[in-house]
This record gives C-alpha cells, sequence and structure tokens, in this order.
C-alpha cells in the first residue's frame, strides 16, 4: 500500500526562491537601461534647472508642475 | 527573462503613472495655481509700468494637462525600469521572499528612501516658493540626500540580513529600521537648511500642496507596487502577462 506518488503540486511550490537571472546576465541590463531610466528620471526631476543639455526651457516649461507635483527642487 | 522583467517593469510604472498624474491633476494642481496667484500678485506690486512679461511658449493648461502627465508618467515608468532591474539583481539572493512579498519590499524601502527621507529635510515646494539663485544647491543636496538615503538603505538590509539568524527576523527587522532612522538623522543635521517659504505665504496653500506632493508619490509607488508584483509573479512562474494563474500547465512556452 503506497500512498498516490507524484501528484501535481496544485498550489506554488513552496520552495526557496531562486534567482532569475544570472549577474553576469543582468550586468548589461543594468548598464544601459540604467543610463537611459536615469536620462528620464534627470530630464523630469533636473533639466534646464540647476544643469541644462538643451538651450532654452521647453523641457523645463513643458514637465515644470510634474517637477514640483513628485516633490524635485525646482522654483 | 530580464527583457520581459523590464518590459513589465515599465509597464506597471505606465499604469501607476496614469494614476498618479490623475490625483497630482485633480489635487495637486489647485495648490498650484493658488501658488502662481500669490506670485503674480506679489509681482503686479512691485512691477515696473511697461515692463511686461514675454508670453510663455507653454501654456498654463499644457503645463497643468499634457506637461504634468508626460512629467508624471516619465518618471513612474523609469522608477518601474529600475525596479525590475533591482527585482532581478535581489530575487532569490537577498531574502525568502515570493515574487510579490520581493517587489512590496523593494517598494517600500524604494518610497521611503527615494521620497519620505528627502522631503523630511527638503520638502517639495509649489511655484513662487524658492529663488531662482539657489536652485543649483538645492537640486544638489536634494539628490545627495537621495543618494545617502539609498546607501542607508542598503546598508540597513545588510544589517537585517546579518542579524536575522541570530536575533530573529522581526527584531533583525527593528534593527534594520533604526540603523536607517539615525543614518537619515544624521544627514538631515549635517546636510544644510533651506528654507525658502517666504515670510506671508499662505500656510494652507503649503499644507495642500505639500500633501498633493506626497499623495503622487504614494499613489505612484503603492500602484506600482500592486502592478509589477503581479506581473513580475507571473514573469517569474513562466506566465504570460494576462494567463490567470495555473495556466501555464497548459502553456509551457518558457518565457524569453
Ligand atoms: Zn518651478
Amino acid at each position: 500500500m503506497s500512498t498516490p506518488a507524484a501528484v501535481e503540486p496544485r498550489t506554488a511550490p513552496t520552495t526557496v526562491p531562486v534567482p532569475v537571472v544570472s549577474l553576469r546576465g543582468l550586468l548589461p541590463y543594468w548598464i544601459f537601461a540604467g543610463i537611459v531610466l536615469m536620462l528620464a528620471i534627470y530630464f523630469v526631476g533636473a533639466e534646464e534647472g540647476a544643469t541644462s543639455v538643451f538651450a532654452g526651457s521647453n523641457v523645463h516649461e513643458l514637465v515644470h508642475d510634474a517637477r514640483h507635483l513628485l516633490g524635485f527642487p525646482c522654483h | 527573462m530580464m527583457r520581459t522583467l523590464l518590459v513589465r517593469g515599465m509597464l506597471a510604472g505606465l499604469l501607476a503613472g496614469v494614476l498618479a498624474f490623475l490625483w497630482a491633476h485633480l489635487v495637486g494642481e489647485p495648490p498650484v495655481r493658488a501658488a502662481i496667484a500669490v506670485e503674480e500678485a506679489a509681482a503686479a506690486k512691485t512691477a515696473v509700468t511697461g515692463a511686461a512679461e514675454e508670453a510663455p511658449a507653454i501654456t498654463r493648461s499644457t503645463q497643468e494637462t499634457w506637461g504634468l502627465g508626460v512629467g508624471v508618467v516619465l518618471f513612474s515608468v523609469a522608477i518601474g525600469g529600475f525596479l525590475a532591474l533591482v527585482f532581478a539583481m535581489v530575487y532569490g539572493r537577498v531574502g525568502v521572499l515570493r515574487a510579490r512579498g520581493t517587489v512590496l519590499a523593494i517598494c517600500a524601502i524604494g518610497f521611503v528612501a527615494i521620497v519620505l527621507a528627502p522631503l523630511t529635510k527638503y520638502p517639495a515646494n509649489p511655484p513662487a516658493v524658492g529663488s531662482g539663485d539657489t536652485i543649483d544647491e538645492r537640486t544638489g543636496f536634494f539628490f545627495v540626500l537621495v543618494m545617502i538615503a539609498l546607501a542607508a538603505a542598503v546598508a540597513a538590509v545588510r544589517l537585517g540580513r546579518q542579524l536575522a539568524p541570530r536575533i530573529g527576523a522581526g527584531n533583525a527587522l527593528a534593527a534594520a529600521v533604526l540603523l536607517f532612522v539615525v543614518l537619515i538623522g544624521v544627514a538631515h543635521v549635517a546636510l544644510p537648511a533651506q528654507n525658502e517659504v517666504r515670510a506671508g505665504f499662505p500656510p494652507q496653500v503649503l499644507w495642500d500642496f505639500r500633501l498633493a506632493n506626497l499623495g503622487t508619490q504614494a499613489i505612484l509607488w503603492s500602484a506600482l507596487a500592486f502592478g509589477f508584483g503581479l506581473a513580475a509573479e507571473a514573469a517569474v512562474e513562466g506566465r504570460p502577462l494576462l494567463a490567470r494563474r495555473g495556466a501555464g500547465e497548459r502553456a509551457t512556452v518558457p518565457s524569453r
């Protein structure tokens, strides 16, 4: 008499989670995506305020209210 | 897998950004308008006659709608992307939390380090409050404080991990929180004060604006935790984004 073996687990397995991406595989994503994402935050948070990449103030003026309401220093 | 996580993180950021924008527009714009009215009233008193302001290229109504939306959503998408990168780095490595718990923990720590720790020293100000002359140093100190808070959060997590096997998870969490609070307290004392609010500015407008700022960020981070929590769980289990739990048994296509 044996208990029915190999019952497919219906619920998620209770094992300890294992990494899904190797650190080596992660590195290029951190570098390239990290730079692009930092640039996005920079344009919303600081462009044409303390520092400026584009001449003029159109980027600053466009995202101006977002900058204030997200809590970045503005004017 | 990383590409899937990154796309889903940014998608969750997009949705969270739309929700945060709605709040910012409905709750945040009234105090912004009030602050600008205060500024214009003060400017009208001191203005030299004939020195008319040149018309801005971007109107106020564009700033309050599309501009606000673009800014909040762009920021939120970027935070969602970083959330995915951090998730991939710590999941299965730093703790024993499953996907949703890991996402929730990252978002809670991120909100405290990126939003709460800086704003308790340098609270958000509505337009018209600050001086244009000090924007360089205000921006600098603000980002320095964000960096210190992120470093303090990493230090706190490390301490918690080291202590957990010896003194238990609850005590280790308390010790980690204590370390974080002490480090942030030292940073707050060490960094220079920036009081930009001029005498006579209506305090209620300031209060409403700062609450709107906190609400915008709270909605953004909590919606991100919810959305990416589900999306990351699905990714880890190899499910497509819109499939229900268990659907992976039928469709066992490995994820990218
Ligand atoms: Zn401003």
